[in-house]
């Protein structure tokens, strides 16, 4: 029907004819090109979480079985980054470690992001009381430092997986319900929310199909920052005694173990894992960082 | 300008309210009953009478907005509750220890403020320079680092070359200053490194931002030297959000205060609270987060207001 398509549309035609996979595949090239330095922190981030997923597969040992003689024993050939106090293995240790520091770290930030956009995206829209007494919760939860209301919380309920993941989600729900507020509060002016209102659309559905997508750059860059937040306050929990079970093995709490006792006579007991919990946090901000310049160039620099 | 401090002023203390209302929520309503949990948590390790005995010193037999009623009443005379453990009033466990944090945070942020500031200004000055990446590994690493590890680090490097350890015993900071700084100084670098790395990165993206505006222009075009550019007009405007972003730092630097504190054995708040998490003293823990976030709203309020004054599309408003 049309003739003399212009070459650029007829390749913006077969692009979008390509399969997901290839388009997705298209975008990360693109992305790559644009941000090295995002590309660099999410492949990081991809090799952590092969790493962890495949540990039972790639560990050269039992990260539980207890070997005398290789109690405080330096790095070689067989145990590479050398044994912890019990005679533990290092490798096998971190490997398995990264399973619960990223674990926790994506279910905390999933669940307290998504219920933060939520309460954002309500407290803007419904505005007036609602948005005020969200507010003031904000407000008061915003005054207690993340690792200090963790600690209480950690106290009351008892160290467990699951329970510092709660923590965690009480921790980030509320900047998450900050941010998307002030995103949410734009979005809601805009002419097509009028339209679906217009158009009979009760608030529920406005609010989820229309105000919550429109936020989704946002929830997307808050994602990926408050990541490298969450394995931080995890690990500081955990270092602390009161965040993983010290018998499952965890970043946080191999520093606990052997961190500061054997530093003089065993500091790789201190290094290896401050290392992996480094390298993933500055992956996740490598990631964030690029994340949110592509996404949202008005929030650089926060 | 009056306007703005009644606004924030108005805010203040309905927060405030709420604050010690979490604080009170999270100890007493969360699952988990401190009596228990004191008792040792396994059934069967005690019996009902010890139960009911603990619960009624505790005071969690009571309706709960009773304990909370008590628990705000006595705040306004002053009583924080006593320990659990040590059966002695909270107030007295803080007054040696409350001045330790709030030291150790203050030396954080001059600190920070005093490394990042020039950096982040060169930095934008000299963008892409050598001494521009430099800095900009110092800040990844700073941003990616965690504060526990670093501090384990700096333990590690002062140990192993220089023989230092902490010490057993932290010299009072009024009656011997010298030693107190010298012992205080690593721990407050350990503290103050995420914070410096955030606000270099701050102040270089606020000055490149800056250095683009047109009075800047202007200001060259005049024929005003750069140094005079730069010092007068850049880094003057440039300043505001990074007084501002990095006040609310605080509250981080006082969460920071607390693992630091634990690894260089500061007898600090930070100290007293994992102490008394791990032995689930309660009443101590409960006053010192509702402390702490105290400490945090009056330091937001001072920021905010401070904003005001420094901003003058506010004051003159």
């Amino acid at each position: 029907m049309i003739r003399g398509l212009p070459q650029e549309t007829a390749d913006a035609r077969a692009a979008i004819r390509l399969p997901v996979y290839s388009r997705i595949l298209s975008g990360m090239i693109d992305f790559s090109r644009r941000k090295p330095l995002g590309a660099i922190g999410g492949a990081i981030l991809v090799i952590l979480v092969m790493i962890a997923v495949l540990s039972p597969l790639i560990s050269p040992h039992d990260p539980y079985e207890i070997r005398g003689e290789a109690i405080l024993a330096s790095p070689n050939s067989d145990q590479w980054l050398g044994g912890d106090s019990l005679g533990r293995d290092v490798l096998s240790r971190l490997f398995y470690g990264g399973r619960i520091s990223l674990y926790v770290g994506l279910v905390s930030i999933a669940i307290g992001i998504t219920a933060g956009s939520f309460l954002g995206a309500i407290s803007a829209y419904f505005g007036g009381k609602v948005d005020l007494i969200v507010q003031r919760f904000v407000d008061a939860f915003i005054a207690f430092p993340g690792i200090i209301l963790g600690l209480a919380i950690m106290a009351v309920l008892g160290s467990s997986v699951n329970n510092i993941i709660f923590a965690l989600v009480l921790v980030l729900a509320p900047s998450a319900i900050r941010t998307i507020r002030s995103q949410a509060l734009a979005v809601k002016e805009m002419d097509y929310v009028l339209a679906a209102r217009a158009l009979g659309a009760g608030d529920l559905r406005i609010v989820i199909r229309h105000i919550i997508p429109n936020c989704m750059a946002i929830f997307i860059i808050l994602f990926t920052l408050n990541l490298g937040y969450a394995i931080i306050v995890e690990a500081t929990l955990t270092f602390l005694g009161v965040g993983v079970p010290p018998d499952v093995p965890s970043w946080g709490g191999m520093l606990a173990e052997g961190g500061i006792a054997y530093l003089r006579d065993a500091p790789w007991l201190a290094i290896a894992p401050g290392i992996a919990l480094s390298l993933a946090v500055f992956g996740v901000n490598l990631l964030g960082d690029a994340l949110r310049d592509v996404l949202d160039p008005r929030l650089r620099g926060t | 300008m009056t306007g703005y401090i009644l606004q924030r002023l108005a805010l203040f203390l309905p927060t405030l309210i709420l604050a010690s209302f979490l604080a009170f929520a999270v100890m007493r309503i969360l699952p988990g009953d401190p009596a228990i949990a004191m008792l040792g948590g396994a059934e069967g390790s005690f019996t009902q009478e010890d139960l009911d005995l603990v619960r009624e010193q505790l005071g969690t037999n009571r309706a709960l907005h009773v304990q909370y009623g008590t628990w705000i009443g006595d705040l306004f005379t002053g009583d924080l509750g006593d320990s659990f453990f040590l059966r002695v009033p909270v107030a007295e466990l803080m007054s040696d220890r409350f001045p330790v944090s709030t030291q150790l945070a203050v030396m954080a942020l001059l600190l920070s403020y005093v490394v990042a500031i020039p950096l982040g200004v060169l930095s934008a000055v000299k963008q892409d320079s050598m001494f521009d990446h430099a800095a900009k590994i110092f800040t990844i690493a700073g941003v990616a680092l965690p504060t526990f590890w670093v501090g384990i680090l700096m333990l590690f490097i002062l140990g192993f070359y220089f023989n230092w350890v902490p010490p057993l015993d932290y010299a009072n900071l009024w009656e011997n200053p010298l030693t107190n700084m010298t012992q205080m100084i690593f721990p407050a670098i350990a503290l103050g490194y995420f914070n410096t790395a955030f606000a270099a990165r701050l102040t270089r993206s606020t000055m490149l931002e800056v250095m683009h505006e047109d009075y800047i222009r202007t200001a060259r075009s005049k024929g005003l030297k750069e140094l005079a550019v730069i010092g007068r007009h850049a880094i003057k405007n440039a300043f505001l959000p990074v007084i501002t972003i990095v006040g609310f730092q605080l509250g981080r630097l006082f969460g920071g205060a607390v693992v630091i504190e634990a690894i260089f054995v500061v007898p600090g708040m930070g100290t007293l609270l994992v102490q008394s998490v791990l032995i689930r003293d309660y009443p101590v823990v409960q006053a010192i987060i509702l402390l702490i976030a105290l400490v945090v709203l009056v330091l937001n309020l001072v920021v905010d207001l401070l904003y005001g004054w420094l901003n003058p599309r506010i004051r003159y408003a």
